[in-house]
């Protein structure tokens, strides 16, 4: 097999193993903060109890995404040395600061914020959890900062093949960062919103009905239905973004071919890339000259401009479908999981169990999005710099797919069990008196 | 500032060899805590977590920081490297996975499949530690085939892993108390011995190796003023092992010298080598200088490392005050 594919393959499962854990404990991190300043002006022991709970899910996602996060500062190095040797002057500095200000920060303060409580004051073990909390915020900041130059480079100038910074600020402020940090901000919040949702709600299922369990459901529930509208609004802004400087990433998209207007919006199609047309299509007449053009006539660039130089189509096509299939979902649910919080104080057991559907929904998301945006960008690894076949390894293909095989076996192991033990962990929490719960109970008291 | 920026490179060898050292011994302590797990029943085992707890993601935060620095300053020693230990960085990844996931896994999984993490849990230790002593001897081997070679590197991941352990009983002597610290003070007295054996081996085979740096070390007038590393790493093995015979002790104020010991042995280990290498970054084939990156991106670096890294010292430290002393059970309330 190719070894260039071999080590994308390898890459790319290891860095969406790894982006799954982040998503989760980014925000998680500011939810455990909400939870202790709760407790702390009210008093309520519930808030610290919900506290208990989330926190062990955070250490074990934390430490999910610290031995990934490991492996995958040496496949930098490994799987893409061109790519230290040709930007190494920009991604260094940013890598570097990543690990100086967010990666000692948050590995320090969780000890404190995990085993610390009974040995530091209430307001050091508060702000621990805030120091975590800011920690893994600063590493999305630094890594997204990255990610988007490599998508967006600005600040630089080429000498001999190499990049040379010649504006730092342009470099960190680079044309699609604040959008991609928003999105993946924002894709945090609610993957942690689903995950505490679908968990509390399995728990308030199963009769484990404490007040610390209708705090965490509300309080996840309430904060999807806030986040998801936010979210649609940014991914919209990202992909006019994105049209702006990679044109022919939004075309494969749209599964649009030529550049014109009246271009419709494709909802399901089999995208044909030998034949160069859309098979199957079911399609909205003007929809993408709407979405993309804020008019019926907008012309949108279609992938025939960008022969031999364009993403294949069917993976960012398909790809792109499912997250925003997946966020239309989480609109439904979560607006109307609130609306029933509010009009009735309680959930219909049928939308709780809707919630325990949706626990792992912001991972399909998250995942389906970044597929959108990393495949989108290929042939390039830096836009318009550097192509993923100059950055390649010479490392022997057997070899690869040996530690390939290797790395999928142990995540495989490692996924089944992080996902057993979290409802594990939710059984456990409920005590030994929880069973399921009768046929006959179909209503809860949501907490007041 | 002109003598920094003409010596940038060595500024970040010596950054890096920091950040090294400080991964062998604090990452060393709890892999060794790791590996003498096999040793524990399971009451014992979770005091043995207990006192690596609060620790040990920070540890492995300095091999980031470590690899990171090469990564950014000497990318082409990285690339050299890094190709050459493929396989064996693999498998260092691998152990140093499952015992990360294992620490949290082996009290929060289902009952049954606890005892399963424990050994998911000292075999991950064992095989890091085991990978990494290997890449060392590759390393002082300057990456050549063959059999004796092999088995030189092999013996090297056997001697790092017992310099591991040997830290790691000295943390549980300091962290402990009663019949389980008694126990680690055995440990520390056997692993004592092997680690021995393996600084021995390590010191007369690099020399042997490169004629290059049997010249620096043996060369009038050097060697007068380098008699002193093999004399003090000599006399501190005797003290350590002469302090061991007479632990455990009733009273607990001088706990914590075995650890200090140890913390000075693997320094001198490290200055020995660091002297034999010097200014080679891989062995006989590139320079600190040759693989440096430009010097506009070293300063960026530079700064934020000078202002950053009292403060990553500072925090440190205060972790190791709030849980100073003998270690506590692990509550998360």
């Amino acid at each position: 097999m190719d070894p260039i594919l071999l080590a994308r393959i390898q890459f790319g499962a290891n860095i969406s193993f790894h982006i799954l854990f982040p998503t989760i404990t980014i925000a998680l991190g500011w939810v455990l903060l909400f939870f202790k300043l709760r407790f702390n002006a009210t008093g309520n022991e519930a808030w610290m109890n919900a506290y208990r709970f989330w926190v062990k899910v955070f250490a074990l996602s934390f430490a999910l995404g610290v031995v990934s996060g490991i492996t995958m500062s040496f496949q930098f190095g490994t799987n893409w040395p061109g790519f230290m040797e040709h930007v190494g002057n920009i991604a260094g500095p940013l890598l570097a600061y990543e690990v100086l200000t967010a990666f000692f920060l948050e590995a320090t303060f969780l000890g404190i914020m995990l085993f610390g409580f009974r040995r530091v004051p209430g307001w050091a073990h508060t702000l621990a959890t805030f120091l975590v909390a800011f920690g893994t915020t600063m590493s999305a900041f630094w890594i997204l900062v990255l990610n988007s130059w490599m998508h967006t480079p600005a600040g630089f100038e080429m000498r001999e093949g190499v990049a040379h910074a010649t504006d730092w600020m342009a470099i960190i402020f680079n044309p699609s960062m604040p959008y991609r940090l928003g999105h993946m901000l924002l894709a945090s919040g609610l993957t942690c919103a689903f995950l505490i949702a679908g968990l509390s709600a399995w728990r308030w299922l199963r009769q484990d009905r404490g007040e610390d369990v209708r705090l965490a459901l509300r309080a996840g529930i309430w904060l999807a239905a806030a986040l998801i509208p936010v979210q649609i609004l940014v991914g919209d802004l990202h992909g006019l973004n994105t049209l702006e400087h990679q044109p022919a990433k939004v075309a494969a998209m749209e599964g649009n071919w030529e550049t014109r207007g009246n271009v419709p919006l494709v909802l399901f199609a089999i995208p044909n890339e030998r034949e160069r047309r859309n098979d199957y299509a079911i399609e909205i007449p003007n929809g993408a000259s709407l979405i993309l053009k804020h008019e019926a006539t907008g012309v949108v660039p279609g992938l025939n401009d960008f022969v031999g130089k364009h993403p294949p189509v069917a993976p960012v096509f398909y790809a792109f479908r499912i997250m925003v299939g997946m966020g239309m979902a989480m609109l439904a649910l979560s607006w109307l999981g609130a609306f029933l919080l509010w009009r009735k104080g309680e959930l219909p057991r049928l939308i709780a169990w809707g919630f325990v559907a949706m626990t792992f929904s912001g991972w399909v998301a998250t995942l389906a999005g970044w597929y959108v945006t990393e495949i989108g960008r290929q042939p390039w690894l830096v836009t318009g710099v550097l192509t993923t076949a100059q950055a390649a390894s010479t490392v022997p293909a057997g070899m690869i797919g040996t530690t390939l095989a290797l790395y999928l076996a142990i995540y495989a192991l490692l996924m089944i069990a992080y996902i057993s033990v979290l409802f594990h962990l939710a059984r456990k929490a409920g005590g030994p008196g929880t069973a399921p719960p009768p046929a006959y109970a179909v209503r809860l008291q949501a907490a007041e | 500032m002109e003598l920094i920026s003409n010596n940038l490179p060595i500024v970040f060898a010596g950054l890096m060899a920091i950040s090294i050292l400080a991964y062998v011994i604090l990452d060393g302590y709890d892999l060794g805590v790791g590996m003498l797990m096999a040793r524990g029943d399971r009451s014992e085992r979770d005091r043995m977590i207990a006192t690596i707890g609060p620790f040990w993601d920070a540890n492995e935060t300095w091999l980031v920081l470590g690899i990171g620095l090469l990564l950014v300053a000497f990318p082409a020693a990285h690339g050299l490297v890094l190709t050459e230990l493929y396989l064996p960085v693999a498998l260092m990844l691998l152990g140093l996975t499952l015992r990360g996931v294992a620490f949290e896994f082996r009290v929060k999984a289902q009952t049954r499949f606890q005892n399963a993490w424990d050994r998911a849990f000292i075999g991950g230790s064992l095989l890091a530690a085991i990978t990494q002593g290997y890449m060392l001897g590759r390393y002082i081997m300057g990456f050549q085939d063959g059999f004796w070679q092999e088995a030189f590197a092999l013996a090297a991941g056997f001697g790092l892993a017992a310099a591991y352990t040997f830290v790691g009983s000295t943390w549980l002597i300091a962290k402990t108390e009663g019949e389980l610290q008694a126990r680690a003070v055995l440990w520390a007295r056997a692993s004592l011995l092997l680690t021995l054996a393996g600084m021995i081996a390590v010191s007369l085979a690099t020399p042997l190796v490169s004629p290059r740096i049997f010249d620096r070390w043996f060369s009038f007038p050097n060697i007068i003023g380098l008699a002193s590393i093999p004399l003090m790493t000599g006399a501190l093995f005797l003290s350590l092992w002469i302090f061991l015979r007479r632990m455990p002790r009733t009273d607990h104020s001088l706990d914590l010298v075995p650890f200090l010991g140890a913390m000075a042995l693997f320094t001198l280990g490290f200055l020995g080598l660091a002297y034999s290498f010097y200014p080679y970054i891989v062995p006989e084939k590139l320079t600190i200088r040759a693989a440096a990156s430009a010097t506009e991106s070293l300063w960026i670096i530079l700064l934020g490392a000078v202002f950053v890294l009292p403060f990553i010292a500072g925090y440190t430290a205060f972790s190791y005050y709030v849980f100073r002393g003998k270690a506590r059970e692990l509550r998360y309330d």
